[in-house]
């Protein structure tokens, strides 16, 4: 005490802060104190409490500086000072990590620990769980388990504490505190109490049966801890989602009781598991948003923000149970918590009516300027959804869009915004030419080259097919005057588009391309040169192959075969053939994702994306012997089942398509514990034609493992149509019963078994990669005179829907649609269908179908490839 | 609703700190590896938030996919960050307990130059609070009682009896032992 005293004196000497200009190395040389024979804690707590402060301002140890410091300390368990004491646990704590040989303090924590000064005792155990291995766990594990069911409610957490922070490394050990553990819940004290149950739940969490006991006991025996309540709801909601259970199962009553908690914590947390749940009918879900509703008055802004946070969720999956609390929300809109009235408007903007849209984006317009990045960002992606709900109103959207791309902002946001004015422009034809006017206006002032390069591009594609093409070239030649490179060199692409789609300006563009060729980049003066060529050759197909058809091929696939071509020198010239076509994303598939629309979760950095899912398999396969033969993998398909989920062994199939073969990857996993199975191979009953030409089994599966069989087949030569055909397959193996703990055969001698599995099926779509045309109709048109045609016409009688039609011949066949003809415009009868693939080989597909609905659906189908063969398989295969 | 449902997991707290009134550290922790895995961006974060939280008194903001709880008093900033699906108001108890323990300890008074006199207190407090993510204790009372404080430090009025039995019993002992 004396020595704050002294401090303090110190403090008014060099006025302000004591530890304002601390050094590494003088903290460090007057730790040496701590090594004295005679203890002073009046010394010693400053300069360690020194040393713990400039720790936490991020300053680095030395492997070497911390074990010298660390081993001072430990001669500092001398001294019986309480806070000297308890500041070498947060010290040991601090260093473990950095130091060396810090089990050297085990045996005087273990003093602690069991001594019979309460005071030391629980902050002990977490120090000496900080310190312990896996190894070193077995000898304190006696002391461990007595911790956890001590008297004193300290001690009892900070064992359970430690126990689940140690699950990290020796998850068997702390397996063995089950009993312990359960003990503990049934403590008096509420931290105890929560702690127990996460432990409990943690070792029982793989262990269905356990955890449905678990529950049904602590439903029944009212917890006293809020957190240990709402930390059973998130497990109750856990088995609801698992089991699929339905409103009347036990777990959601219990929730559903929740609701009358006397802690606003777990009323909250009832009411938002009750809204993520995906069965929750319109009556619970009422209740739910009726509690939110309550909270969205209430007087701390927390328990606001919650509220409003959990009501924009559901607005996303139930936009019309949230209705009811649209006044609430209004009132929202003017809270001084930024957070709270973004929020409010953008659940508004979610579930409002066509009628209210310009006046809510009044009101989004006086406060949007005071909000953050990530809120505005927000507002953006609803703004987003309201456009393609209300696609009238996207004049007045458009405009608000555009005045918040003149603000000021990071790139994330201001991309974003392109994004949506991208997405109305797709989207709805009417908004596209001002939509690309707000565009050019932006590019003229933007200061991000990645978003200027990709609104050129878009205007290079776009521009093109509107009525007047030529008021874009001004925006897109300025860029060239004024720009960077990078950008530039886009400029010319985007020029060279237009050229080629619009004869009358072909003239003018040479022009200025022929300008360009003068420019003092080496990138642009490339792309000049190389557009301006083949536009004087005035050939339709130079223009589609070369200017608006772009490289198809993966881009690491082709850096990887190009540098391959490069180390053997062959006199072949390069084929592009070879190399895989990428596999187009599915753009759908982060348009349904509602928690990107409606969190504001900025994930950080992107991360890179991850290499095709063709070129891990590529790799994987490539190792397998005789696999590289085969040529470059052309397709992979999706996952299929071979078994039921829930059996005894899970068998899931991949298969992989090249030109001529196909490789059929059987993912094998045991879920016998008390089953070894060896030698485990698939046999196959190939349809016609096919020939096996390799099979490499498994030679050994253990429990929960999974395990690959290999089969690679040929497809029958000259002889597409048998090309798809179904396979009958049975999984054999030798099977070698063992105990389950250890996992050890009990014999040597294992006795063979056979498993069935489902049929295989070889599809059309297995064979076809889907591709996209930047423009079809001049493929389509090109392709007339050297492709083979083939036409046929169907009735699809089991088609209800032209919508349903169109997905099931686009999943049938396997191509990519085309000019977003997937979409069916409401209320026709008839639609055309426009699709584009590659067949294995690296045959070009085009194929049109006219869809017209009346009892059931006629398709005329129109079908041209480089190939008979293959547009003769593509016409039998359908119907 | 992929992902909203939340993982029945005692981590809830990624990261508590006390910043003083120009935004720079007092005291913080962040407990999971995978928010701010480093000093500089721990001090970025810090900043950012400061200067995000510092004129608004707000109580709650998100930040970098966060969802951090704050509030302050003179020329201190207490701040307890949650992922952005944690529910708000059990944030909302852990800052609640931090503060208090710190007016406590310091007698309510709350200001940077106390808590810098006090500094190893209020650094066990904290370790009192949250172990590696996990909440230990919301009570702040609780958290006092267990963080230590030098007995005679507290009025004798605001003494337990059971705190007062153990002063007796120290000094009897010591003056035994002399």
């Amino acid at each position: 005490m004396s020595a704050f005293k002294r401090d303090k004196k110190e403090e008014e000497d060099s006025g302000g802060n004591p530890f304002q200009n601390i050094e590494k190395t003088s903290v460090l040389q007057e730790a040496r104190i701590f090594n004295e024979t005679s203890v002073n804690p009046r010394k010693c707590i400053p300069i360690l409490t020194k040393l713990l402060y400039m720790l936490n301002q991020g300053e680095q140890l030395s492997a070497k500086e911390a074990t010298d410091v660390f081993f001072a300390m430990t001669k500092l368990f001398q001294s019986k000072d309480v806070i000297l004491r308890r500041l070498v646990y947060l010290g040991i704590k601090e260093l473990s990590s950095i130091a060396d040989d810090v089990i050297i303090v085990t045996s005087s924590l273990t003093k602690d620990m069991t001594g019979k000064e309460d005071i030391y005792r629980a902050a002990a155990i977490r120090a000496l769980c900080s310190i312990t291995d896996a190894t070193m766990l077995q000898a304190i594990e006696r002391y461990m388990k007595q911790a956890i069911v001590d008297r004193n409610p300290a001690v009892s957490s900070a064992a359970l504490v430690s126990s689940l922070h140690m699950t990290k490394f020796a998850p068997e050990v702390v397996k063995r505190w089950v009993n312990e553990a359960q003990e503990a819940v049934n403590n008096e004290n509420v931290m105890v109490q929560y702690h127990a149950l996460g432990l409990l739940y943690h070792i029982r969490k793989t262990d269905r049966l356990a955890v449905t006991k678990l529950v049904a006991r602590l439903t029944r025996m009212s917890l006293k801890s809020p957190y240990a309540v709402c930390m059973l709801i998130r497990i109750a909601a856990k088995l609801i989602e698992e089991e699929g259970a339905d409103n009347s199962s036990p777990y959601f009553q219990y929730i559903e009781s929740c609701f009358r908690h006397k802690s606003e914590m777990v009323v909250y947390e009832a009411a938002h598991a009750i809204v993520n749940l995906d069965r929750t009918t319109s009556r619970e879900l009422a209740q739910a948003i009726s509690v939110l509703q309550l909270f969205c008055g209430a007087p701390k802004p927390t328990l606001r923000f919650a509220a409003v946070r959990t009501l924009n969720q559901v607005a996303i999956s139930h936009p019309a149970a949230v209705t009811a609390c649209n006044l609430d929300l209004e009132n929202l809109i003017t809270d001084s918590n930024r957070s709270i009235a973004t929020l409010a408007i953008t659940t508004l903007l979610k579930t409002g009516a066509e009628s209210s849209v310009d006046r809510l984006m009044k009101q989004i317009a006086t406060f949007v300027s005071e909000i953050s990045d990530e809120f505005k960002i927000v507002v953006v992606q609803a703004i987003r959804a309201l456009a393609l709900k209300f696609p009238r109103k996207h004049s007045v959207l458009m405009n608000f869009l555009s005045a918040m791309l003149r603000d000021e902002g990071g790139l994330e946001y201001k991309a974003s915004i392109a994004d949506t004015i991208i997405t109305i422009i797709e989207d709805n034809p009417d908004a596209k030419e001002t939509g690309l006017a707000h565009l050019c206006e932006f590019i003229e002032d933007c200061e991000h080259v990645s978003l200027a390069v990709r609104i050129l591009n878009l205007l290079g594609k776009e521009g093109p097919k509107t009525k007047q093409p030529s008021r874009y070239i001004r925006f897109i030649y300025n860029r060239v005057i004024l720009e960077c490179p990078s950008i530039r060199a886009a400029a010319v692409s985007a020029m060279a588009q237009f050229g080629a789609s619009c004869p009358e300006l072909l003239e003018n563009i040479q022009v200025l391309l022929a300008r360009c060729q003068m420019d003092s980049d080496d990138e642009v003066r490339d792309r000049a040169t190389y557009y301006s060529n083949i536009l004087s050759k005035n050939d339709k197909s130079l223009y589609n192959n070369y200017i608006l058809d772009t490289l198809q091929v993966s881009i690491p696939a082709l850096e990887r075969t190009l540098k391959e071509y490069i180390q053997n020198s062959t006199e072949e010239p390069f084929d592009i053939k070879a190399v895989p076509v990428v596999q187009i994303s599915k753009p759908d598939e982060q348009d349904t994702k509602p928690k990107s629309e409606g969190m504001l979760i900025s994930s950080g950095p992107t991360k890179t994306a991850p290499a095709s899912r063709e070129e891990q398999f590529a790799v994987r396969l490539s190792n397998l012997p005789d696999v590289q033969s085969l040529g470059p993998l052309f397709r992979s398909s999706e996952v299929i089942e071979l078994t039921e989920s829930e059996t005894e062994y899970v068998v899931r199939c991949v298969k992989h398509c090249y030109a001529r073969h196909v490789v059929l990857q059987f993912d094998c996993l045991n879920t016998l514990n008390d089953q070894l199975l060896e030698n485990v191979r698939i046999q196959l009953e190939p349809s016609e034609g096919y020939k096996i030409v390799n099979q490499i089994p498994c030679p050994k599966l253990p429990y929960n493992e999974t395990g690959t069989v290999y089969i690679v087949l040929q497809f029958p030569e000259n002889d597409l149509p048998n090309s798809i055909g179904t396979f009958g397959a049975v999984l054999k193996f030798i099977v070698k019963d063992c105990d389950p703990a250890t996992g050890l055969p009990d014999i040597d001698e294992g006795y063979d078994d056979e498993y069935m599995l489902e049929d295989l099926e070889v599809t059309l779509g297995d064979q076809i990669q889907k591709v996209s045309k930047a423009n079809w109709g001049a493929s389509w048109d090109e392709a007339e005179s050297t492709f083979f045609e083939m036409e046929d016409t169907y009735a699809l009688s089991s088609m209800n829907s032209l919508e349903e039609a169109v997905t099931n011949i686009i999943k049938f066949l396997g191509l990519q649609p085309q000019e977003r003809s997937d979409k069916v415009p409401k209320g026709k009868t008839t639609h055309t269908l426009l699709l584009a693939g590659i067949f294995r080989g690296g045959i070009e597909v085009l194929v049109r179908a006219k869809l017209a609905l009346a009892d059931g659906v006629t398709m005329q189908l129109t079908v041209r490839s480089q190939n008979e063969g293959v547009s003769e398989l593509i016409t039998s295969a359908v119907g | 609703m992929e992902g909203s449902l939340l993982e029945p997991l005692l981590y809830t707290v990624k990261g508590i700190a006390i910043l003083d009134s120009d935004g720079n550290r007092i005291l913080a922790k962040y407990y999971d590896k995978n928010v701010f895995p480093t000093s500089k961006e721990q001090k970025t974060f810090e900043k950012n938030l400061f200067n995000k939280t510092h004129r608004a008194n707000a109580e709650i903001i998100m930040l970098d996919g966060l969802t951090c709880v704050y509030k302050s008093n003179v020329d201190l900033f207490f701040y307890v960050m949650g992922s952005s699906n944690e529910n708000e108001l059990i944030l909302m108890s852990v800052l609640n307990c931090l503060y208090d323990s710190v007016s406590q300890i310091l007698r309510k008074n709350v200001e940077k130059r106390a808590v810098l006199e006090s500094l190893d207190i209020v650094m066990l407090a904290m370790d009192e609070i949250c172990d590696g993510g996990i909440i230990i204790d919301a009570d702040s009372s609780s958290v006092v009682s267990r963080v230590a404080l030098r007995i005679d430090d507290i009025p004798i009025g605001e003494q337990t009896v059971a705190q007062v039995f153990q002063t007796a019993k120290e000094q009897l002992k010591w003056s035994l032992l002399k």
